[in-house]
């Protein structure tokens, strides 16, 4: 039962039935290995290192121990529930004054205290998630489409097109010149779509970038606001990622660019934002859409009431992002954290002979395993993926599925595990670069017979018509909370 | 620059009821400090009974901590996997039987969590239209749904009227006109009826000869209900409420072969029966397969948090507590109507018979001026600038006879409500 009634009216919509949703697809196999075998470290070392999820996982530490300090911010303690009954009634769309205030606080401090960010122009969401599917209903018609570097976060496919009806079309870059945006990929995006009649509504940036861990230069976001300017397109940057820049260069913000140039049009320019990634708390559903344009504002705020956030979580987040002195020691933190972690990786992976690009943000790696490749197509891309979940049990991501132009690329998630766990995962890296290694320096078309590959070819054009999503909110992470039912 | 859905007006927020919320905040009633402004009368929240919840959380401060022995903050910050933290659904499926007296059992795994049922509701027409599609919607009806139902997904909202003169039931012929309008007159694919059960802004609760009337149409139409169920737990006097999964499942067991209980899909939240409408806690329950899975992918852009599911999932496995609540909820939600309603009689002022909801459906046609909306309007004005009531106009609940009124009595004190019924007797109306 289910798809289509005794007569001939269908029973559910196209979007309930299309593919949409960007799910099925052979990607998932490594979502299905981890969740039969997931790694334990002593209850089953053998198991499948889940490295496909982009989570922050290195500073619950802070976190639990600054609630512990602070009972009054959870409506559910002694300390805190003479507050409960306003929470528990408060649903207006423009969200607790005291909520806004503090994102936008934080969000400032997040960029240095470079630039101010208004607490009414922050909109609520249901997570980055929704707050895509949310700009792009206030942005485009069906049909419309935005422009994407490639490689991208393939949950795009799902959060910007679905149900909106939207399109992406690609910005190729390429691993040439570190896969920089360049002015020449946008003019020839644009210029495709004008020959193929699609309205090009605007340009979507992730910066920091998911799956490259890099930040955008400055002469690169100062392009891309003259490009828009020009085109009279939006710009969305989806800066989702701002806090988890460890290094040098410092992270600069679209917010800044804007202030460079008073020709520049306010109106076009809308950033993405989240506590997802930079605080380390997914479930909380905490998208925030930030936006310049007034009506955007104003529409963005109704169509918040199919997403907004929980009240109960807006008061404990406008709690903890009030507290400058924790937020400092936090943010400093989290930074040290993610530069020892991404450095004893790429140590690892350079002591074997595996380059990464060179990044200095992000939760991830993005390595280049193209001379392992026995040819440079995404059927020996996926043929290699499969090899490494399948022997070596790393649930690791193929570029493939964030579009990438260039078969060979893998995003590895670094932050998502403890120093245990990453050691394992490291171990088995090189077993698979020792047992690989002889293809290093060499490109050979005969087939690998120590590799147990179970190939499934697809044609280039079919991988590219069904994106694949490595959304989290697909097939489950194993969490203990799941196992748990009473 | 921006979308038509943008530039539109299908936000519904125009309507007055919305405009009569925008009065009430320039100037809103406080006992000590506004004690002649307007009083709120246009907010269904369930106000009555929160002291219970909040004493439940001062007796169990361990079942919504973070410690280390228990559920980690860690696993908590993490979870957003949207299937749904088992522990809630369970939950959440356990308290939707107890409302409903044990007669129905809910099937946790056919349970979609939303963020209320704002998105509920959305969600079930993005997965069973196509823009442009009708939804049949019995009047009045809370005007929300113009939004939720319409605005993003382009679907249309077909009438079904119901008038006083049946007190408000459903009838088959004004089913079979709503449907012949859309299908021949607007040609518009009729893909289902959505029914809300109790009913806002009636405050009463469906028969079960209406529900198998409904049934019988939908079946007969080859389209899908949506029971809208969001105050079942409200339910304060006789007749006992009947759900649609109930019908749904008698149906099923006499029509072997059948696919209608595929069809059958109710909305719930616990923003009404316990209170909560900042938590956004909402759920789809659905038969079908089908749309459980496609529900639940697109719940993506509206999860309920984890640390409310958390919350949430602690209090209501605590059935001692469920028991409790549910009975003296629904003891206060009735003891609160009939001061309301009694307070309206001493002033010749008659209410349709209710017994659930948190409002009451105000008969105010004999100070009409006319027979007509205009004088809605106005009688309206009136009372919102010289009584100082934001009552509701039925207009804004698309009723087809002038003169009708919502009035919330559950979303303030008894002093307030009080205060409200004084104002109006030293008044001409």
């Amino acid at each position: 039962m289910g798809y289509v009634s005794s007569n001939t009216k269908p029973l559910l919509s196209r979007k309930a039935t299309n593919e949409g949703h960007a799910e099925n697809c052979p990607y998932f196999d490594g979502w299905k290995a981890y969740d039969k075998d997931p790694f334990h470290p002593s209850q089953n070392p053998d198991g499948v290192i889940q490295m496909g999820l982009a989570e922050h996982q290195l500073c619950f530490d802070l976190v639990q121990e600054w609630l512990v300090s602070n009972p009054e911010a959870s409506i559910c303690t002694k300390k805190g529930v003479d507050k409960f009954r306003d929470i528990a009634l408060f649903q207006d769309y423009h969200g607790l004054p005291a909520f806004r205030n503090a994102v936008a606080k934080f969000m400032g401090r997040v960029r240095g205290d470079k630039v101010k960010f208004d607490p009414d122009r922050i909109v609520m969401s249901g997570g980055a998630t929704g707050a895509h599917e949310m700009i792009t209903f206030c942005l485009a018609d069906p049909g419309d489409a935005f422009l994407v570097p490639t490689p991208y976060y393939a949950g795009f496919d799902r959060d910007l097109c679905w149900r909106t009806e939207a399109r992406l079309l690609p910005v190729v870059c390429h691993s040439s010149n570190n896969f920089k945006v360049t002015r020449k990929a946008l003019e020839e995006a644009y210029a495709k779509a004008v020959e193929a009649n699609i309205s090009v509504k605007g340009l979507l940036l992730t910066n920091p970038s998911n799956p490259l861990g890099t930040i955008l230069d400055r002469d690169t976001l100062r392009e891309a606001m003259s490009f828009i300017n020009e085109k009279n397109i939006h710009l969305i940057c989806d800066e989702i990622y701002a806090a988890t820049v460890f290094r040098q260069p410092d992270f600069i913000s679209i917010a800044e660019i804007i202030e460079e140039d008073q020709e520049y049009n306010r109106n076009l320019v809308h950033i993405i934002y989240s506590l997802s990634k930079d605080m380390g708390f997914p479930g909380f559903r905490v998208g925030i859409v930030y936006s310049y344009n007034d009506a955007v504002v104003e529409c963005g705020r109704r169509m918040s009431s199919f997403g907004l956030v929980s009240s109960q979580t807006q008061y404990l987040i406008a709690s903890m992002l009030s507290d400058d002195q924790f937020i400092g020691k936090f943010l400093l933190e989290s930074a040290e954290r993610l530069e020892t972690r991404h450095k004893n990786f790429t140590d690892g992976l350079h002591q074997v002979g595996i380059k990464c690009l060179n990044g200095n943000a992000g939760l991830f790696l993005w390595m280049d395993l193209r001379e392992l490749l026995m040819e440079s197509t995404v059927e020996a891309e996926t043929a290699l993926w499969r090899g490494i979940i399948n022997e070596f049990k790393l649930n690791v991501s193929p570029g493939s599925s964030f579009h990438c132009s260039e078969p060979g690329w893998f995003r590895v998630c670094i932050a998502n595990m403890n120093e245990e766990t990453m050691k394992v995962a490291l171990a088995r890296i090189r077993e698979f670069v020792r047992r690989n290694g002889d293809k290093l320096n060499r490109k050979e078309k005969c087939r690998q017979s120590d590799l147990r590959l179970r190939l499934s070819f697809r044609r280039m054009d079919d991988v590219l018509r069904s994106p694949c999503i490595m959304s989290p909110h697909s097939p489950i992470p194993q969490s203990p909370l799941v196992r748990t039912r009473t | 620059m921006l979308s038509r859905k943008a530039s539109c007006n299908s936000h519904g927020q125009d309507s007055y009821y919305f405009l009569g919320w925008e009065e009430y905040k320039k100037n809103p009633y406080d006992e000590v400090k506004n004690s002649s402004g307007i009083i709120q009368m246009g907010l269904a929240e369930n106000q009555l009974s929160l002291d219970l919840v909040e004493s439940w959380l001062e007796r169990n401060p361990e079942a919504t901590e973070f410690t280390n022995g228990g559920t980690t903050f860690r696993d908590i910050a993490l979870f957003q996997d949207y299937h749904g933290l088992p522990a809630f659904k369970n939950a959440l499926a356990g308290f939707m039987s107890r409302i409903r007296e044990n007669k129905v059992s809910f099937d946790p795994d056919k349970l979609v969590l939303t963020a209320g049922t704002t998105s509920a509701n959305e969600i079930l027409m993005f997965c069973l239209a196509e823009p442009g599609d009708a939804f049949l919607v019995p009047t009045p009806y809370y005007p929300g749904f113009d939004r939720d139902l319409k605005w993003r997904t382009g679907v249309e909202i077909i009438p079904i009227h119901r008038s006083s003169s049946n007190g408000f039931k459903i009838t088959e012929s004004a089913m079979e006109e709503a449907f012949d309008h859309a299908q021949n007159q607007l040609n518009r694919t009729v893909k289902g009826l959505l029914i809300t059960n109790p009913s806002n802004p009636l405050g009463t609760t469906m028969t079960r000869h209406e529900l198998s009337q409904i049934i019988h149409f939908a079946n007969a139409k080859n389209v899908h209900v949506i029971s809208d169920e969001i105050y079942s737990g409200t339910v304060f006097d006789s007749p006992s409420f009947v759900s649609i999964v109930d019908l749904a499942l008698q149906h099923e067991n006499s029509h072997n072969g059948d696919d209608l209980s595929s069809r059958i899909h109710m909305v719930y939240s616990l923003s009404k029966d316990l209170g909560l409408p900042g938590f956004r806690a909402g759920a789809i329950y659905s038969n079908n397969e089908a749309v459980v899975s496609a529900a639940t992918k697109m719940s993506s852009f509206g999860l309920v948090s984890s640390q409310t599911q958390h919350l949430l999932s602690s209090m209501l496995s605590d059935e001692k507590f469920v028991q409790k609540y549910l009975s003296e909820n629904r003891t206060r939600i009735k003891t609160r109507k009939q001061m309301l309603v009694s307070g309206l009689k001493d002033l010749g002022i008659e209410c349709l018979n209710s017994n659930a909801g948190l409002f009451c459906w105000v008969n105010m046609r004999k100070f009409l001026k006319s027979n007509t909306f205009e004088a809605e309007m106005e009688l309206w004005r009136r009372l919102i600038y010289e009584v100082g009531w934001n009552v509701s106009p039925g207009s804004s609940f698309h009723c087809v006879e002038p003169g009708w009124f919502r009035m919330c009595f559950a979303n303030m004190d008894e002093r307030t409500l009080a205060v409200a019924m004084r104002r109006i007797g030293q008044k001409e109306i």
